[in-house]
């Protein structure tokens, strides 16, 4: 079953003045659930603002995308906001932490804008910070951690909902090869060991070869969509 | 989001730039201070006003010329009417016109230095009846009160307060002394004791002469002040009020009521007056610094804005893990309410203490008996107006968060 199936996506930027930009031209592709794909292409690529369209953080100038079945085009803001709640976690570059706020309460903060009953919340944020190996960092501050701690928490964050879908943005770039190897371990061992589906978006290969299947964009058009031959295994290289 | 967890929210942020927010709040701060101030200070000087009122006595009546005296100004312009004569006094004197009439006195009253024996003293002048002391309930502690007979002598007597008594003669008897008033000689008959202020009659400051000696010598003038009047119980207050007012109309031709040249004060209708009075200027004076509190107001508004625009990222990230627009517009909102509401708390405390050391430097240095209270009122409705401060300038920089794009957002460097 496809969880994710865009066709002729395009998407323009007017910005302004009279030639309007063209991020994605004609992208059509489905992401199978349970599958680990990455996205790659060099800055201005479009890869970006393909992930901001399936994160449903932006909307396509035309085309079509169907997530979980449904159309998306026809869902209000609040459904939006719903379904990123409940079915998608994000990690992006930055982390995007909340300063001088603990790993818990990080972590907690998509429960607070779900319908997930508050009893539960604590148990729920603690399972995922454990996910990724930080249990016994739960009441630090976030600003006592290290960089790929940091990503860390954001990962447990994207986690807490069970969402169906991991959007990944970038989720190395900050981070030093060592963290960086770290948080891609988490990352696969998130699909493999819980099958959940990955989006990752990446201009490192050595970062996109983690995924099963390579999606390469260039000037917003697809230019291949590949399986991984030799793909990387967090236990090859895992240092914990 | 619920509630009590967008409070938690908006509190964390409140917290994390406690400097900022106190900063911030200081407007409503001070605005709610000086409102708490005002009123407090208000309800002081009523409470002063309501117990010289209380000293007039319930059964005591004054009939002041003019019409509905409710304002200063009418106060003032009382002075001048000469509708209350000789003829008023007699006729109310008249067993059959007020039988419940227990004493009536017209008043003169004015200031003017009174001297003896190159001693000056300015004094209130009051020209009475000798039925003043039943309605003061003051008698001479020397000396006597001149008598009705002295009223119709137009005598140059003069009983004399002890303050006066102090100031022009020291420790000497006065009585039997002459005092210069307005250049007319005056034989001081009495002395009354230290008897403080009371129904705005300070006595101590005061010399009584015979009212037909007032009109004469001092002020040349043929009318009363007004005319006080004492009920023989206050069961018979009303009635004796309905007398008074039918005398005077048949006295003065008059038919219409609403025509009446004169105006009957009780103690209650003299309260109520002064009260109106009083609430009116303390109402004033609040939408005075009431204007505070709409700069307070607007720096809210400002800094709110700086702060949607500092947590761009923050709101991007939020909505990005499932917070509605709605949410944002709470927290905001919440943080906005939140920051009045506590700076109306501190202004509440702070307003509260200097009215309550006002109170005690005004009951140490003066005479007065001045009460501190705390305007349970004002109070409720600094609460109410500081948060509705907030609502009212917090809602456009929520609404500005709100609106953010989540993408716009998480971009923001």
């Amino acid at each position: 079953m496809n969880v994710i199936e865009v066709e002729h996506l395009e998407k323009t930027y007017a910005d302004g003045s009279d030639t309007a930009t063209t991020a994605l031209r004609d992208v059509s592709f489905t992401v199978r659930a349970g599958e680990f794909l990455a996205i790659m292409g060099p800055s201005g690529s479009g890869k970006s603002t393909l992930l901001h369209l399936l994160g449903l953080l932006d909307t396509p100038t035309s085309g079509q995308y169907r997530f979980d079945g449904k159309e998306v085009e026809s869902y209000g803001r609040d459904e939006q906001a719903y379904i990123r709640n409940a079915k998608m976690g994000f990690v992006f570059q930055a982390f995007n932490l909340l300063p001088r706020t603990t790993v818990l309460e990080n972590v907690k903060l998509p429960l607070v804008y779900s319908q997930v009953p508050e009893k539960r919340w604590d148990e729920m944020a603690r399972h995922a910070v454990e996910a990724v190996g930080l249990g016994h960092r739960q009441q630090h501050q976030t600003s006592e951690l290290s960089g790929g701690e940091r990503q860390r928490v954001a990962i447990a964050r994207a986690l807490v909902n069970s969402p169906q879908v991991i959007f990944a943005d970038e989720p190395t770039g900050n981070l030093d090869s060592k963290s960086g190897q770290a948080v891609m371990s988490i990352i696969q061992r998130l699909n493999q060991e819980q099958g959940r589906t990955i989006v990752l978006i990446t201009h490192e290969t050595a970062t996109a070869e983690h995924a099963e299947r390579i999606i390469r964009l260039k000037d917003g058009v697809i230019e291949s969509d590949e399986k991984v031959v030799n793909r990387l295994h967090p236990d090859d290289n895992y240092v914990k | 989001m619920n509630f009590r967890h967008g409070l938690a929210t908006a509190l964390r942020a409140l917290a994390v730039n406690r400097s900022r927010s106190l900063l911030t709040i200081l407007g409503i701060v001070i605005g709610i201070t000086a409102i708490i101030l005002v009123m407090s200070i208000g309800q002081g000087a009523q409470g002063l006003i309501l117990q010289e009122i209380q000293g007039i006595g319930s059964r005591t009546i004054a009939i002041i010329p003019g019409r509905d005296v409710n304002s200063p100004s009418a106060i003032a312009s009382s002075f001048l009417t000469n509708s209350l004569t000789i003829n008023d006094l007699k006729a109310l004197q008249q067993k059959t016109n007020v039988p419940t009439l227990a004493a009536v006195t017209p008043v003169l009253t004015t200031m003017l230095p009174v001297s003896a024996g190159g001693q000056t003293y300015q004094s209130t002048i009051d020209g009475v009846a000798p039925s003043m002391q039943e309605i003061l309930n003051i008698a001479p502690s020397q000396g006597l009160f001149f008598t009705n007979s002295d009223v119709t002598d137009i005598s140059q007597v003069a009983v004399i307060g002890s303050k006066i008594q102090q100031n022009l003669f020291g420790n000497q008897s006065a009585i039997g002394r002459r005092i210069m008033i307005n250049n007319h000689t005056f034989v001081v008959v009495g002395v009354i004791g230290t008897n403080g202020s009371s129904a705005f009659v300070n006595t101590d400051q005061t010399v009584f002469i015979p009212w037909s000696a007032m009109q004469d010598y001092i002020l040349g003038i043929k009318y009363f002040h007004r005319i006080i009047v004492e009920a023989d119980s206050v069961q018979n207050i009303n009635r004796t009020v309905n007398d008074i007012t039918l005398t005077l109309r048949a006295d003065h031709n008059i038919t219409d009521p609403s025509k009446d040249d004169f105006t009957i004060q009780t103690q209650v209708s003299l309260a109520n007056t002064v009260g109106l009075i009083t609430t009116a200027l303390t109402l004033l004076l609040t939408g005075v610094t009431g204007i505070s509190l709409v700069v307070g107001g607007v720096g809210i508004m400002n800094i709110m804005l700086v702060s949607v625009t500092e947590r761009t990222r923050e709101i991007g990230l939020r909505k990005a893990i499932g917070a509605t627009d709605r949410d944002i517009l709470m927290q905001f909102l919440l943080e906005a309410v939140l920051l009045t509401g506590i700076g109306g708390i501190i202004g509440i405390a702070l307003g509260t203490i200097f009215s309550a050391i006002i109170a005690i430097a005004i009951a140490h240095f003066t005479s007065l008996n001045w009460q501190f209270s705390f305007p349970y009122l004002a109070a409720v409705i600094g609460i109410v107006v500081s948060a509705g401060i907030g609502l009212v300038f917090g809602i456009y920089p929520a609404r500005q968060a709100a609106k953010k794009s989540p993408i716009e957002a998480l971009r923001y460097e």
